[in-house]
């Protein structure tokens, strides 16, 4: 196999051979569980969670592939293979998800054992990313960069990426099962609607340690991520994984799918039996086989050393000519860069929630520009963000301004971060063979209405997030504004929830009032955004700090007055 | 039906005996669990080998206390799917430390013999007409693990290490 060694600062885990090694022989596996499938000695019933567990999924109209991104983290060479595997395989283009991963919608069966081949070529592979194992465990964006970090999570994250591996014990749950870690003061991972979701902090004596929050998800049974232990010392940090999902093995449902996942467990067992069950196994465990010794950290830690900053002033005043210059440039800068921890730099995110475009997607040729770009500007290196944004987390400031006309001209450089026109989008009845309604038509109208940057910007933080069906893949629980896909008789309605959060204030909406047809839809979007703008005490008034304020009764007036 | 056991077919020197028929007394047999339960008294003062056969809903905890009755375990798939079989091999190993044979009996396909052994198994039965191929294969296609197992009594201090093949 050729190899395509990434660039060598950027911030991923480095294969070395024993690594590719593991993937050149999945994907041997894989190709035989193929032939085996064909020959008919594996029944359809017995390939399913084979080749789900290798990131294929049957969809409505073709086979969806997903590539594992780990945590998130990429270097430019893996997306250009990326970008070079959907011009070929797939029609031009890709889709980053919510789980900081990428999927192609148009794969064919035949192709994936040559395209598993072309990412191993990269250090890439599609294993675990659907399937009832453990999946991609995601991160912060801003890992590495954020100002507010207090632990690196993807250390963690890329101990967990090792351990849940083929793990012999948890790779037949109940259900899936996802884990998110966030090390920093502001939660840009989404943590308590994960199964397991991760604070990492440190203790008085500076070392490092993990709350455990458990049993948070969305679906059909929505809950918040409840606190099991409030610290767990790095030294015990796999060995209470292992418990958690021990226990969770053991006694989770499996009668019934749509209550198998760990939230319903620790829900029908309640907090103190949950935990109880857990500190016991932990209590067996703890012990010289679970711990994580401090030289593994060590080393996994050196993969993700800080690239080679220039020792730079925080000031620029390249960057304060192009701002007072480009008034569209300075409202890029004020709405998607964010601060960084070394003087001088910044974290840019590159929005992939075009006016009127598909949230998450990106055609091959953007991805071959990022990828440029992220090696002219960000040491070889990008993040996929929870909500499919793309991130170059080091850039000078000096560059700001020659990196955000680079994107503009590409139509990623639009200043919604954060904004009603950041949506989160599942692929919904366009491609999804669960969906009940259209997510992506529904997303590009909102955005087409809310296009003028300005107007966002005088929004402000509003997330809306769109779910296809109950199954809640677009995160519209915790949207500031949520909205779901139902289906009343063949005809496609929107049901609205508000007041969703998906920060470590974790809220799931409240539903407002009957479900609307798409046209309603974004009108009744507007009118919550109207109602809004004038309720608000002044311009730094949340919309979900308004809505605490004065209730859902003036917005549902506006919204179904008429009925 | 064949049992495999150190990714070859081997023999099997058990016999599983249904409730309610009689059980032998000269030569190794297996009961169900429930009627361990039900007749346990019954069995006191037996020379043969005895093994137990454990539902996928029974945990190793259901059996821990008697453990030093049994030489083999048999813990049963209801469906491949249906992963408890793992923790219980793993609970009967490290939390009870019962060193008898564990057997997966049920729906088990080869390509979860690897980790069967990794959880602690010893042997599995197999489907009539299974191909044997596939599970010696099973043992040696992926040689590299990411995590301590049963097979091995390292600690984590090493994340990623070979297996020992075959």
């Amino acid at each position: 196999m050729n190899h395509i060694a990434p660039g060598a600062r950027a911030g991923i885990y480095h294969y070395d051979e024993i690594d590719r090694q593991f993937v050149a022989e999945r994907v041997e596996q894989f190709r035989k569980q193929v032939d085996r499938r064909l020959s008919g000695e594996l029944t359809e019933e017995e390939f399913k969670p084979i080749r789900l567990m290798n990131g294929l999924y049957l969809q409505l109209h073709a086979y969806m592939l997903r590539i594992a991104v780990p945590y998130g983290v990429m270097s430019a060479t893996q997306l250009r293979k990326l970008s070079a595997i959907g011009r070929r395989y797939d029609r031009g283009y890709g889709h980053f998800t919510t789980r900081q991963n990428l999927q192609y919608n148009w794969i064919k069966l035949e192709d994936t054992p040559a395209i598993l081949h072309e990412l191993a070529e990269v250090d890439m592979h599609a294993l675990q990313t659907s399937g009832n194992c453990v999946r991609n465990v995601t991160t912060d964006p801003f890992v590495g960069a954020a100002k507010d970090e207090v632990v690196d999570g993807r250390v963690y994250a890329e101990i967990l990426r090792q351990w849940t591996t083929m793990h012999p014990e948890f790779t037949y749950l109940p259900r899936k099962f996802k884990i998110a870690i966030s090390g920093a003061e502001s939660d840009r991972a989404a943590v308590r609607i994960h199964d397991v979701g991760l604070l990492a902090r440190r203790n008085d004596k500076g070392e490092p340690g993990f709350s455990f929050y458990v049993g948070g998800g969305l679906g059909r049974s929505p809950f918040v991520g409840k606190l099991v232990r409030e610290w767990v010392a790095q030294e015990d940090f796999v060995a209470y994984l292992e418990a958690i999902l021990r226990v969770y093995n053991q006694y989770g449902r499996r009668d019934n799918i749509y209550k198998a996942r760990i939230k319903i467990l620790v829900h029908e067992l309640g907090l103190e039996k949950f935990t109880q069950e857990v500190e016991e196994e932990f209590a067996r465990l703890r012990g010289p086989k679970y711990r994580l010794d401090p030289e593994i950290v060590e080393g996994v830690r050196q993969h993700f050393a800080p690239p080679p900053f220039e020792e730079l002033p925080d000031h620029s005043e390249a960057l304060e000519r192009a701002k007072a210059a480009d008034p569209a440039f300075a409202n890029w800068l004020a709405v998607n860069v964010a601060e960084h921890k070394a003087p001088g730099y910044a974290i840019a995110t590159i929005s992939l929630k075009p006016a009127g475009g598909i949230p998450g997607d990106a055609t091959c040729d953007q991805m071959d520009l990022v990828a440029d770009l992220a090696e002219r500007y960000s040491f070889g290196e990008l993040r996929v963000t929870h909500v499919q944004n793309l991130v170059l987390a080091h850039v000078k400031k000096d560059d700001l301004y020659d990196l955000w006309k680079r994107l503009d001209a590409a139509e990623l450089g639009s200043a919604n971060a954060g904004l009603i026109g950041d949506i989160i989008a599942c692929p919904g009845l366009d491609y999804c063979a669960l969906a009940n309604a259209r997510s992506i038509p529904l997303a590009q109208a909102i955005s087409a209405r809310f296009a003028d940057p300005l107007r966002q910007r005088t929004i402000g933080e509003l997330g809306i997030k769109i779910s296809g069906c109950i199954n809640a893949c677009g995160h519209h629980h915790v949207g500031a504004i949520g909205i779901l896909g139902v289906d009343k008789k063949g005809t496609e309605y929107y049901q609205i929830t508000v007041g969703g959060d998906p920060t470590l204030t974790t809220a799931i909406g409240d539903i407002l009032g009957p479900a609307v047809t798409e046209t309603e839809a974004v009108d009744a979007i507007e009118a919550i955004v109207d109602v809004y703008l004038a309720n608000r005490s002044d311009e730094s008034e949340r919309f979900i700090d308004t809505l605490k304020r004065v209730g859902h009764a003036p917005f549902k007036e506006r919204i179904y007055a008429a009925d | 039906m064949p049992l495999i056991e150190n990714g070859r077919i081997g023999e099997d020197a058990w016999s599983f005996i249904p409730d309610g028929e009689p059980v032998p007394n000269d030569r190794p047999v297996i009961i169900s669990f429930e009627r361990w339960q039900a007749e346990r008294d019954s069995f006191d003062g037996r020379n043969a080998k005895l093994g137990v056969r454990l539902k996928s809903g029974t945990l190793a905890g259901a059996i821990a206390a008697d453990l030093d009755r049994f030489a083999l375990v048999a813990v049963e798939f209801a469906k491949f799917r249906d992963g408890r079989g793992f923790s219980t091999a793993r609970e009967l190993r490290e939390r009870y430390g019962y060193t008898g044979e564990i057997r997966a009996v049920g729906h088990v396909i080869p390509d979860q013999y690897l980790y069967l052994v990794r959880t602690g198994f010893s042997s599995v039965e197999a489907p009539e007409g299974t191909n044997p191929d596939s599970w010696a294969n099973a043992l040696t296609e992926v040689t590299i693990a990411f995590q301590p197992s049963l097979d091995d009594t390292a600690p984590l201090s090493l994340l990623r290490r070979k297996l020992k093949v075959g």
